[in-house]
């Protein structure tokens, strides 16, 4: 098994705040990722697909059809929009760096048909990040 | 199926270590360890990489707070490895050498109680070249 790995950044903002905690509570949780209008983040995306070459290419899948499944998939949904309010996927989440995670996981997982996804690893900024797994792989 | 979600957390801190054994003989401390065996140690720039696991919490959507994290890995490894000497200040290395491999192991048993997830794994990197990892036995 070979696994490949693509790399994106895309920029979005986000904040964080729960309607269910009193305003005390969501400050005390979430610090300064709760300040109303929200701040931003380069996220670094890399996804790593594994799979068999295929004898003829040689390639486990084509980086093209990778690539644009992810400008498709990611990039047109979360690139420079606002993570709480304009990507459906993360409505009634808080989008820290796990959950944008696994809704990038989700979304991607059925769109790729050739080899298997193997990880999704997202970057918040250089000392942050979350990695998803399928259940089990790990 | 399903997806499993992992947090992972960096972390550096600056350390001088030496290695050598007293069970080896001075010729076989500087064949083994070559440079590293000087008497008067040298140091790096670590970086310490963490992953934990476990659910997501619906109400912050988090696996852990990272203020809890980062106050548990500041108080297990940083102020007690940060500026200071692997081999004279870590209780650990008084007896076993400083290697990377051995520092993987040791902040693994000092990180594993984190109350607030599971512990996956962890890296060092001891220089841009160099890292190791240690996910328990």
């Amino acid at each position: 098994m070979v696994l490949i790995t693509r790399k994106i950044e895309f920029s979005a903002s986000h904040l964080y705040h729960n309607p269910a905690l009193s305003p005390e509570e969501n400050r005390r949780v979430f610090g300064k990722c709760n300040n109303p209008h929200g701040h931003g983040h380069n996220y670094t995306l890399e996804v790593t697909v594994a799979g068999e070459p295929d004898p003829v290419t040689g390639m486990v899948l084509d980086l093209k059809e990778l690539k644009e499944i992810l400008e498709r998939e990611v990039m047109q949904r979360m690139d420079h929009r606002f993570l709480n309010y304009e990507v459906t996927e993360l409505k009634g989440q808080i989008p820290t760096c796990e959950n944008i995670a696994r809704v990038i996981w989700e979304l991607l997982e059925p769109k790729i048909t050739q080899g298997q996804l193997h990880r999704v690893r997202l970057y918040e900024s250089a000392d942050l990040f979350a990695d998803c797994y399928r259940n089990g792989a790990r | 199926m399903g997806v499993k979600v992992e947090l992972g957390r960096r972390y550096r801190f600056a350390a001088s270590h030496r290695l050598h054994t007293d069970q080896l003989s001075e010729e076989e401390n500087a064949r083994i360890f070559g440079k590293c065996a000087n008497p008067y140690g040298h140091g790096h720039n670590y970086v310490l990489e963490i992953s934990v696991s476990g659910d997501v919490d619906p109400a912050t959507g988090m696996i852990a707070n990272l203020a809890d994290l980062d106050s548990f890995v500041e108080r297990e490894v940083i102020e007690v490895f940060d500026c200071h000497s692997l081999n004279e200040d870590v209780a650990a290395f008084r007896k076993t050498v400083p290697t990377t491999e051995n520092l993987c192991i040791e902040i693994f048993e000092r990180l594993k109680s984190f109350p607030k997830a599971k512990l996956e794994r962890v890296r060092v990197q001891e220089t841009t070249n160099n890292s190791f990892e240690y996910a328990g036995k």
